[in-house]
């Protein structure tokens, strides 16, 4: 098939290995998102709180810095778990921004243009497509996450010296998982709604429905029931438990409630849903959308 | 890995074998309560199959059945002796398909969408372009590859659509009504270049039609299905060389005793008008026969056609009839 002979040849060369076919779908697909100024300034811009961490870790441990500005920075932002985990709590929510801006059209796109039996005639695999589509979301939002997180770990390992290294392992171990199981679910549930919803705008509009109206509702259903038990059905909810319950810091809410028979307000203890409760819910969206997506990702959807 | 790779590579490699293209083993495929494909038994074995076949007959389930899209309810088949069930993967590593519908990715340049197909395939990245241009050259999309797909014209996509069934080479290409919607020289084209293809001996053709001619024009096999299963199966070029003998003569003279003349040569006719015959040669008698005695009997013998069952005919037949077998 040489452009000068003009005939039919078959490719005869070496060819790429089996594993590494799913990585194809997101470098081609970054070649289109990158191409968008409005999100590579998004992209840097979630770098910034990063940069603010990293200046904070640099200020804890520069005693000039601290002389000149004369505040006890060790006392005013001790670096511990909840200096990561407040962190990593930011750097969830740009993430779920950023899977609202990329995840949405991936596989809608494929399922508008009827791609789906071109990718699939081919030796590749609906797992790999499925996976190589998630790639695409898990990948940039790593880069935003738990990869930068942990280089600010080390970074502070390398200040504060071994010690701290090997005494706060269980921070990096928090680090990395709650934030892979932050990104799972975003990952899942924006792959889910693209194969589901085949319009960007509806789907960007349901994932953020998805977010917002279960958080809603369980916090209806919290003040009504005087629990805390509504919030297993919020996605950020459940999020905020594993990564309390990871870096170490899950206490049980205290909530001021009136009276009614005495006409005074006092505090009682609402037991707040065990943090296994909010793996076990992660656990079961992810299987759900698993289930969405292998009936949804086929070449051809049989009618009977 | 490296074992796979090998594996692949052979496969890619490897001459056209004896083994059948296309080897139906009573291949079922039911959706539902709805029995779409019933016992599909033969052995296909041409450069170029045609698949014909009434609108809802399971043309498009069987290339769907074959490609792996939809699981077999009972029997299977096998694709250069590869299972369907068993050898997904190896299977698709040597077809390519072309799909009926519109089927793109979208805001993506040709040459792009091209190249995304031969990587997905298993080519190296750059050797990926470099085809994807050969392919866009060869079906005649060489000026266009840098144009976003949806600015194609209908044409110009099924143009697209065979570019990225072609560029990996495959051995086997299933082509689903590839000139549906096209005007004339573009069907022409497409015709052009499946014959070209077929012609090159490199890869076989499978081609689901309802267009008899398109399918006579590029095709030696064909199948004719009819409610899911196999009405007829047809060598075409078999079917040529035995009706060879097939005369339709125009005359001018003296018919009737033409007529007893070649009756006495011992050869069938029939008069179909006036100045029209119907010959069927016998073993033994050549056409310098004919010329022999309308001299004698001063006749002219204006045109002289050979004739065979059109696939119209054969079709036709086919749908009269029922159910046929290989």
């Amino acid at each position: 098939m040489a452009v000068y002979e003009h005939t039919y040849r078959r490719y005869a060369g070496p060819l790429t290995p089996d594993w590494s076919r799913f990585l194809i779908i997101p470098r081609h697909a970054y070649r289109d998102i990158f191409k968008s100024k409005l999100f590579i300034a998004f992209f840097v811009a979630c770098f910034i709180p990063l940069l603010i961490e990293a200046i904070a870790i640099y200020l804890h441990h520069n005693v000039n810095a601290l002389a000149v500005m004369k505040v006890d920075v060790k006392q005013l932002l001790p670096i511990d778990a909840s200096f990561f985990e407040w962190f990593i709590n930011f750097q969830a929510y740009l993430a779920f921004l950023m899977t609202m801006l990329v995840g949405p059209p991936l596989v809608a796109r494929d399922l508008r243009n009827n791609a789906l039996p071109l990718y699939l005639c081919r030796p590749f695999s609906r797992s790999e497509y499925v996976f190589g589509k998630m790639s695409v979301v898990l990948m940039l939002l790593s880069a935003i996450t738990w990869i930068p997180q942990l280089v600010l770990f080390l970074f502070q390992s390398y200040l504060e010296g071994f010690s701290w290294f090997t005494s706060n392992l269980s921070l990096a171990n928090a680090i990395l998982l709650s934030s892979l199981a932050w990104i799972l679910l975003l990952t899942l549930l924006s792959q889910t709604i693209s194969a589901l919803v085949k319009w960007r705008v509806a789907a960007s509009a349901a994932l953020l429905g998805l977010y917002l109206i279960p958080s809603v509702f369980g916090e209806v259903i919290n003040q009504i029931f005087v629990t805390r038990w509504g919030s297993i059905i919020s996605i950020d909810a459940l999020r905020r438990s594993i990564t309390s319950g990871l870096f170490g810091t899950f206490v049980e809410s205290i909530r001021h409630v009136t009276d009614w028979d005495t006409g005074g307000v006092r505090d009682i203890v609402l037991l707040a849903p065990p943090v296994w409760v909010s793996w076990f819910m992660l656990f079961l969206i992810c299987a759900a959308c698993l289930g969405i997506l292998s009936k949804r990702v086929k070449a051809y959807e049989v009618v009977t | 890995m490296v074992a796979a790779l090998k594996e692949d590579q052979q496969i890619v490699s490897q001459p056209l074998v004896q083994a059948p293209v296309i080897d139906l083993d009573g291949l079922s495929v039911r959706f539902g309560r709805r029995q779409i494909l019933q016992d599909l038994r033969g052995q296909l074995r041409g450069r170029a199959i045609g698949l014909l076949g009434p609108n809802g007959a399971g043309k498009t389930t069987l290339i769907h059945t074959l490609l792996g899209f939809h699981e077999p309810s009972t029997g299977t088949a096998r694709i250069f002796g590869m299972d369907i069930q068993n050898d997904t993967k190896p299977i698709r590593s040597i077809i390519g398909y072309m799909p009926e519908r519109d089927a793109f990715i979208a805001k993506m340049s040709c040459v792009h969408f091209v190249r995304l197909m031969a990587e997905l395939s298993g080519i190296p990245s750059e050797a990926a372009l470099e085809r994807a241009h050969e392919a866009l050259f060869y079906v005649g999309l060489g000026e266009a590859r840098y144009r976003k797909l949806d600015t194609y014209s209908l044409g110009m996509k099924q143009l697209a659509k065979l570019a990225q069934a072609i560029v990996h080479g495959p051995r086997l290409i299933f082509l689903d009504e590839p000139t549906n919607g096209l005007d004339p020289p573009a069907r022409i084209r497409m015709l052009r270049l499946i014959r070209e293809i077929r012609d090159s001996g490199q890869a076989n053709i499978v081609i689901s039609s309802h267009l008899l001619r398109d399918v006579e024009e590029c095709c030696e096999e064909i199948l004719i299905l009819r409610d899911g299963r196999v009405a007829t199966y047809c060598n075409l070029e078999e079917e040529r060389r035995s009706n060879r003998k097939f005369l339709v003569l125009e005359t001018r003279g003296d018919q009737p005793a033409f007529t007893k003349a070649i009756a006495e040569l011992g050869c069938e006719y029939a008069v179909t008008s006036d100045h029209r015959v119907k010959v069927v040669l016998q073993e033994g008698t050549e056409i310098r026969d004919l010329y022999r005695i309308a001299g004698e009997h001063e006749v002219q013998i204006r045109r002289l056609n050979f004739k065979r069952d059109s696939l119209e005919d054969i079709f036709l037949k086919a749908m009269e009839n029922g159910h046929g077998s290989l």
